[in-house]
């Protein structure tokens, strides 16, 4: 039997022994594994998916102290080793960002460099093939996380994060930027506080490419990411911010902004020690406007950085952002349309805890809205194929993430792949249409009947390694299928074999919730 | 008196062409169409519909320009009226469509968004809501005109769902007419999945009708379309199967569906965009055999009744940059075509182009607003009075340029 020794670490170490013991009952069959239905139903919201391991893990335990791990899980829990094998042979973990971008970007310059037609057609064939798989080394080390880390409720908050952060890979050459920007500037502070993870995001140099503001300097403005901070990433659309605001805080974002040069730029005197570098990530005094400013009522005097370190304190602090955020928190974990009240109490604790997010995500724990959400949330798709591969699969590891990156981009829902900043909606109108549904249909049955390309290695000339996905497992049949509806069971039934069953089962209304 | 929807439901019963259990109705056959295609990238459009009329035109693009008219020259400008000539790559495809007049071109034609931002002002032209609020990016100004006319065959021929068609009382579907093979769902396993859904809802959104829409919708067009399909492009559909995919689209229109939207990606052309020949000049071609097709499959009876909308998010830079290529700019060319379309003409305000008319020194002004254009066509098109038309694009005049 293969020992799914990983979602024990979904609990806090002395649980972990209590959690062993209900294991080998398990593999006796001799209790049904799983809490309540209620606290099954909590593993599945704040996973990526329940697994019949995971689920046998929590036998003896309440969710509740599952949350309460999962909130404390720091952002270096382990991999499986198989998966963290995996992310360690990558270029991206292997060679620091800085590194990465400077090479590609002599790559694509000594490839422009080229007259003659054929040899500058290979060397930018070269340069798209290096920098793509740098964004799809990326896009695999994520999908290995989501389905293996223990540190569920973290990445299922990266991908929210860097979400409501959105920047879009295809655009120049945040390929080779946008897994150190996922894994650096927003999973650190996923369960951490939101002023840090607003800076932390702004000082990466994915964002300030994305929204153009290398490229905003002291008499061109350029708007674009000053707007985006406070209409999608802080305060919402519709706050109270004016676009007298919007402007004068495009004007403290001046000379923010990206440098791939080794050397310092050249200064006067005066602005030498007001120049700011760390890794690719520059503030520019020579393009700042030093002119006074005054956003969102504060009179903010001319100095430099420091200017963009008062205007994040005032956004994080403002109780718009506090409601926004937690609007989207509550969309996100509860499901469309969240109750007023829910957001408003979230919305307290964010005030009061100076942008917490753990103590933000506790409040919606607690909730009886959450309780009440709990099994309808409609599962978006990159929930959709994580969690069916988690249920299929438990504990082993793929060894090839590029069917899900297919199926994600299938469902429309790639990694990386929005292009507007206003990241992937969260509300289940914009999954559910009648195309969405039916792709994610053929999906499920690509994933019910076979190994679906999952363990072939991403190599030339390699086989598959024997595996056959396993959905009529323990947990099926000890609660699953006690909670499927009478046409979810007649539907079942007619299943002609395994594989039918399978995508039958992948397709059903209760797989598409959680 | 019977109205349009009872027609169209007396229409399914006495012919139903009866798809995964369902029946689906025909659009009638003098219906109103329409058929949106955006050119993602801001296409030149002053190297397409040029301005060869102009002396700067020539000055501003020394490597770039086309050739005034000159029957000798096969790579010269085709003529269109005194100011205007199009580009030698649309002679067999658009130019016998202008000849017959089913075709207009409104010039300076765009928004008011001048972020010259590609994503920005796609949304700002798929949204339709006016610039000065706040976006509401679920509710696309093509759903809206779903519930304003009361279509109930429209549909997105993208593989995500579009910003254009987000919103609206009912599902829209989405298909991707470049990722389409023999479904793997069967019949009999559709039809199972279709019964654990029946009377599923999800808040507003009727689940069990959406999985039987999304499953008849298939079958509609995998019957309609054969194998060889056109190898993907970035999600939107590349101009080198354009033509293939438009013949499909113009198929599906005259049988099935009666409000459609389709992108074309690929004008982005910074660098060596060509002039009569080139890169460009390829990508234009492509588009301008996509349409005629179109034109074609759709067949007399239904394009004396259909509108077809070509529109980008800006025009660019009206000099032509370092790199033989244009940047970001703002005024474009939007085309409008149909059998019914008071066509030959260029239309719309004008204004002498010369460096002092540019706008910001830069690019040709907006005198036509697209939502003003817009508005105006469909209220001519569908018979839309002044409340209905409020709804698809909110707090604007329409401008009546008689194009239908």
């Amino acid at each position: 039997m293969l020992m799914p020794l990983l979602p024990l670490a979904l609990f806090p170490s002395p649980l972990r022994l209590g959690a062993l013991a209900s294991l080998a009952l398990l593999a006796g069959a001799a209790a049904p594994p799983g809490g309540d239905g209620r606290d099954m139903a909590i593993v599945d919201r704040v996973t990526w998916g329940t697994t019949p391991s995971s689920a046998a893990a929590l036998t003896g335990h309440k969710a509740a102290d599952l949350i309460d791990a999962q909130l404390r899980m720091p952002a270096d829990a382990s991999l499986p080793a198989a998966a963290q094998a995996q992310i360690d042979a990558m270029e991206i973990a292997r060679t620091p960002m800085a590194a990465l971008v400077v090479t590609v970007d002599a790559e694509n310059r000594a490839a422009n460099a080229l007259t003659d037609p054929d040899a500058k057609k290979a060397a930018r064939d070269a340069y798209n093939k290096h920098i793509g798989a740098l964004s799809t080394e990326a896009a695999t080390r994520s999908i290995l996380r989501d389905l293996y880390s223990p540190a569920q409720l973290r990445e299922q908050m990266t991908w929210f994060w860097f979400n409501q952060f959105n920047v879009q890979a295809a655009k120049r050459d945040i390929r080779a930027m946008v897994g150190d920007y996922e894994d650096q500037a927003i999973r650190p502070h996923a369960l951490g506080r939101y002023r840090d993870l607003l800076e932390a995001t702004l000082r990466h140099p994915a964002m300030l490419r994305y929204l153009d503001n290398d490229q905003n300097a002291a008499g061109h403005i350029n708007e674009n990411y000053a707007r985006e901070i406070m209409e999608l990433h802080s305060m919402g659309v519709g706050s109270g911010y004016t676009q007298k605001d919007v402007q004068e805080l495009a004007r403290i974002l001046t000379g923010v902004g990206v440098d791939l040069k080794p050397d310092a730029p050249k200064l006067k005197p005066a602005l030498q020690p007001l120049l700011v570098r760390a890794g690719l990530f520059e503030f520019n005094p020579a393009r700042h406007d030093f002119g006074d400013k005054v956003f969102l009522g504060h009179r903010i005097k001319g100095s430099g950085f420091d200017e963009v370190e008062q205007a994040l304190d005032l956004i994080a602090a403002s109780p718009a952002t506090a409601h926004h955020v937690s609007e989207r928190l509550a969309t996100y974990f509860t499901g469309d349309a969240p109750p007023a009240a829910l957001v408003s109490d979230m919305a307290a604790t964010f005030q009061r805890s100076h942008g917490d997010i753990a103590a933000v995500l506790r409040t919606l724990f607690k909730s009886r809205a959450f309780d009440a959400s709990l099994g309808t949330a409609f599962k978006d798709p990159i929930h959709y194929a994580v969690s069916a591969v988690r249920m299929a699969y438990d504990g082993r590891v793929i060894v090839n993430a590029g069917p899900i990156l297919n199926w994600l981009n299938r469902m429309g829902e790639g990694l990386y792949a929005h292009e507007t900043p206003d990241g992937y909606p969260l509300t289940s109108a914009a999954w559910t249409g009648p195309g969405q549904l039916g792709v994610r249909f053929e999906i499920a049955r690509q994933i019910g009947s076979s190994s679906a390309g999952l363990f072939k290695p991403p190599v030339p000339g390699a086989t598959d390694q024997p595996a056959f996905p396993q959905l009529q497992n323990a947990l099926y049949f000890n609660s699953l299928q006690h909670r499927l509806s009478a046409p979810t069971h007649t539907a079942l039934d007619q299943a002609v074999s395994p594989q039918d069953w399978n995508a039958l089962f992948l397709s059903s209304p209760e797989f598409m919730r959680r | 008196m019977i109205d349009r929807r009872t027609l169209l439901k007396t229409a399914a019963i006495a012919a139903p062409l009866v798809l995964a259990g369902r029946a689906f109705a025909a659009p009638q056959a003098g219906g109103a169409r329409m058929l949106v295609v955006f050119l993602r990238g801001a296409y030149d459009a002053a190297n397409i519909i040029a301005p060869t009329g102009s002396d700067f035109y020539a000055t501003a693009r020394p490597t770039l320009a086309l050739k005034k008219p000159d029957p000798a020259n096969p790579d010269a400008a085709l003529p269109l009226d005194a100011d205007w000539s199009l580009h030698p790559a649309l002679k067999d495809s658009i130019l016998p469509l202008w000849q017959k007049k089913q075709i207009a071109f409104v010039p300076f034609a765009g928004t008011d968004d001048m972020s010259r931002s590609h994503f920005e002002t796609q949304d700002t032209i798929e949204l339709g809501q006016p610039i000065s609020g706040t976006r509401n990016y679920q509710s696309g100004f093509m759903a809206r005109l779903a519930g304003a006319i009361g279509t109930d065959k429209p549909i997105a021929f993208t593989d995500q769902m579009p910003l254009i068609f987000r919103g609206g009382s009912r599902a829209i579907p989405n298909v991707a007419l470049n990722g389409i093979g023999k479904p793997a769902i069967d019949q009999r396993q559709a039809k199972l999945i279709e019964a654990m859904y029946k009377g599923q809802h999800l808040g507003a959104s009727d689940l069990g009708g959406s999985v039987a829409q999304g499953f008849s919708v298939r079958d509609t067009v995998y019957k309609s379309i054969s194998e060889e399909m056109m190898a993907a492009n970035r999600g939107a559909v590349s101009p080198k199967g354009f033509e293939l995919s438009a013949r499909r689209i113009g198929r599906l229109m005259r049988d099935q569906f009666n409000l459609a939207f389709v992108d074309v990606g690929g004008w982005d052309t910074h660098v060596n965009q060509g002039g009569a020949q080139g890169y460009l000049a390829g990508r234009i071609g492509e588009l301008g055999r996509g349409l005629a097709g179109f034109a074609d499959e759709i067949g007399p009876d239904a394009w004396a009744s259909t509108v077809v909308l070509v529109v980008s998010e800006f025009g660019r830079t009206f000099r032509e940059n370092g790199d033989k290529g244009t940047d970001h700019g703002h005024g474009s060319v939007y085309w409008v075509m149909g059998g019914g379309v008071a066509g030959g003409r260029i239309v719309g305000p004008q204004v002498k182009i010369a460096a002092e008319t540019l706008n910001q020194n830069r690019d040709l002004p907006v005198l036509t607003d697209y939502r003003a254009l817009t508005g105006g066509l469909l209220a001519r098109h569908y018979g839309l009075e002044a409340r209905r038309l409020q709804m698809v694009f909110p707090g604007t005049a329409p401008v009546d340029l008689k194009l239908v």
